[in-house]
């Protein structure tokens, strides 16, 4: 199985390359290909790392360099499954844009394939200090990638995004020195910074210097994860970049900083105690949820309405990780593949909408559902999908995580049931505030006067995208793979040993 | 007995340390001067002086502890902080040619008052953590609350100056800030991770580079006052 995650290294990085120097054509076919493979593969691992008996299996390659265990292979295969998926619909996207130039394509096809390799590599890598690496690199890319159109408000974003997440990531950076130091008194003045390693002696680490490291780490690639109040950049980065980066923006990215926060979590876990590392996450879920919520519903830009519900949803991922329950825990690593599959879908038949009818303005969008007769009724979909209701795996992951906030475990309080009460409430605030904007745009009637647009769809493969994506939601709601079942439970497990 | 401000030092400090204390304030000092500097050409030639300052720990660090791996990554930084970071910005605005004064939201003086505030700021949470009290081998405090003032006040420079040089100028400086914490918190992390962390600046430094240049294509100007379309 270790040849898996070379090929899984190797994948993207030589799409990139391929991309970068052929066609638009060939880009688009080899990208495609890529997304696939690494998809494949990454559901490959599923059987091997999720053997439930020993919780903690893994699999390694490069002396260990490189190590899948079941939290990393959750989040590992929400990049490739949203990777396929926008492979797919950018090779739609770009051929109906009649204005794409052939460097506009060959940087956004070399850009998407680097980015996602960035992405992959975030959860693969086996060191503290690499992991900071790949997601500074996601930024690099995915800031330029927001940028690529060139627009005033593009660049605007990009810049904001660019600064921001850099300061944030410096912040993560001295997070990384810190717990180094607190490592330093038991494992040597040079060592490197493995899991493993650290995972191993984290119990005898000097509580007060690993608390000062995990703050730093949940407000450095807090700011990436868009939690309150260092999400600024998110919605302008969210609404001006092409509709493919916005896709992997939303539904990966914001989960590979998340997955960072978490190795931060085992840490600190283990060396401070459970309640400390849980605590911070709450009070950053339950603002940032809020935050979310209260923002959703004022919006009047598509894009940027789908940007406030993927703050709503990493509030709901922070609550998920700081209830004691293990139901809630794998409930939470669930909905980071479930908010992967709906927020991709819904990201695609917003970009299909703003391009069929030319504007991303709420007040301006009528009649969708009647002139986009396959996009309309999925995005729908897709956004019920975003306000948890079945049968869409959101569904069963909100409600894991309310119900173990109920159920409470060893060490839960009532402060996690107050949690889950306002979870319920601010959900449901959140489903009203999707649901109006969907009700306007989507299921109104068809303007009668005043449109020149023409009913029927943009591209069959930005569609089909949008299918897959659906696809994956509702059997993630339905009926989950009993190994991908174990593969949470593992990944839960790992997350709640010092309980 | 006086209680010393910055936290109580058990035994006097080495030659060694003495010397890395006043590189950290420096370091520190370098932010305030780009505060006040006006022309941004300065400004990038403050933050290859402030990195040289950075280079220079690493290299006394590397004396007293006898790790040769710290000389490399003085060299190493060097070569990108000193020479290859500043040249690619001042390249950047020998073609704009304009704007070469950096804009200030608010006066000079209130901006140095702000950076004050914080780096007190800074210099009493350090001191005030309780993490050397856990014995063996304690902070480094002075110095870690130098850096942690210097980052602090970078992200003033950010937040208070107006054009996109002074704010990569701020994101480099607060960089640095870093670069001395970890320094002298963890010296001897391997060395091929700090050549990554190296690295990555060079990669973000050559982004921000092109969305500068983006900008300037767009506007004309290297002023963030443009900036103000996306909101809510």
């Amino acid at each position: 199985m270790s040849a898996v995650l070379i090929v899984i290294m190797a994948v993207p990085l030589g799409a990139t390359v391929v991309s970068w120097w052929a066609g638009p054509r060939l880009a688009g076919l080899v990208t495609v290909l890529a997304g696939t493979a690494t998809f494949g593969l990454a559901m490959a691992l599923v059987p091997s790392v999720a053997r439930y008996k020993d919780g903690t299996s893994a699999v390694g390659a490069l002396g260990n360099w490189l190590r899948v265990d079941p939290l990393s292979l959750v989040f590992l295969l929400a990049t490739a499954f949203l990777y396929c998926l926008t492979a797919i619909f950018s090779v739609g996207y770009v051929a109906a844009d009649r204005a794409a130039t052939r460097v506009y394509r060959r940087r956004l096809f070399a850009g998407l394939n680097l980015f996602a390799w960035a992405m992959a590599m975030a959860p693969m890598v086996n060191d503290l200090g690499l992991l900071w690496v790949a997601i500074e690199v996601t930024t690099v890319v995915s800031a330029l990638l927001v940028a690529i159109e060139g627009t005033d408000g593009a660049i605007e974003a990009a810049w904001k995004y660019i600064l921001i997440a850099s300061l944030g990531l410096g912040l993560s950076l001295l997070a990384t020195a810190v717990i180094y130091h607190a490592g330093s008194f038991s494992l040597g003045g040079s060592y490197d910074l493995s899991y493993t390693k650290l995972l191993g002696k984290a119990s005898v680490f000097p509580a007060a210097t690993v608390r000062l490291g995990y703050l730093l780490a949940v407000v450095g690639y807090g700011t990436k994860v868009g939690l309150f109040p260092v999400h600024t950049w998110l919605p302008d980065a969210h609404s001006e970049a092409p509709t493919p980066v916005s896709a992997l923006l939303s539904g990966s990215l914001l989960a590979t900083s998340f997955y960072a926060i978490l190795r931060y979590y085992q840490i600190t876990e283990r060396a401070a105690g459970a309640a400390f590392a849980r605590d911070v996450l709450a009070g950053f879920g339950v603002l940032t949820l809020l935050l979310g919520t209260l923002y959703l519903a004022s919006q009047r830009d598509l894009k940027r309405l789908l940007a406030y519900s993927s703050i709503e949803h990493m509030g709901i991922l922070a609550i998920g990780v700081s209830f004691a329950s293990p139901l809630a825990i794998a409930g939470a690593l669930l909905h980071v593949l479930a908010h992967a599959a709906a927020k991709g879908t819904s990201f695609f038949g917003a970009g299909s909408v703003a391009r069929k009818l030319r504007t991303k303005d709420l007040e301006r969008i009528r009649g969708g559902i009647g002139l986009l007769p396959w996009t309309g009724p999925m995005l729908v979909a897709g956004m019920l999908g975003l306000s948890a209701m079945p049968p869409f795996g959101t569904f069963r992951s909100e409600l894991s995580i309310v119900a173990g906030g109920f159920a409470g475990g060893p060490g839960a309080n009532t402060a996690e049931e107050a949690i889950a009460a306002i979870m319920v409430v601010l959900a449901t605030l959140a489903f009203f505030g999707l649901s109006w904007h969907m009700g306007q745009s989507m299921l109104s009637p068809v303007p009668d006067s005043g449109t020149a647009v023409v009913k029927g769809e943009t591209s069959r493969l930005m569609v089909l995208a949008m299918a897959f994506g659906l696809l994956g939601l509702v059997v993630l709601g339905v009926h989950p793979p009993a190994a991908l079942d174990h593969l949470l439970n593992g990944a839960a497990a790992e997350l709640g040993v010092a309980r | 007995m006086p209680v010393p401000l910055l936290g109580a030092v058990p035994s006097p400090p080495t030659t060694f340390d003495g010397v890395t204390e006043a590189l950290a304030v420096l370091v520190l000092l370098v932010v305030f001067a780009m505060m006040r500097e006006a022309l941004l050409r300065s400004q990038v030639r403050l933050y290859a002086f402030q990195s040289l300052a950075v280079a220079a720990l690493a290299g006394v660090l590397g004396a007293s502890q006898h790790a040769g791996e710290l000389y490399v990554l003085a060299g190493l930084s060097v070569a990108l902080k000193v020479v290859l970071v500043p040249a690619v910005v001042l390249r950047l605005l020998s073609a704009a040619e304009v704007d070469l004064a950096g804009s200030h939201r608010f006066g000079v003086a209130t901006m140095v008052l702000l950076g004050v505030v914080v780096s007190v700021i800074g210099f009493l949470t350090v001191s005030n953590i309780p993490i050397n009290s856990s014995g063996i081998n304690s902070l480094p405090v002075p110095a870690l609350s130098a850096a942690a003032a210097t980052v602090l006040v970078s992200f003033v420079l950010v937040m208070f100056r107006a054009d996109v040089v002074s704010q990569a100028v701020g994101f480099f400086s607060m960089e640095n800030g870093v670069s001395v914490a970890s320094l002298v918190v963890a010296a001897r992390m391997p060395l091929i991770l700090e050549v990554g962390f190296l690295f990555d600046l060079l990669v973000a430094g050559v982004a921000f580079g092109v969305l500068m240049r983006a900008h300037h294509r767009r506007s004309a100007s290297l002023s963030t006052e443009t900036l103000d379309q996306l909101r809510g």
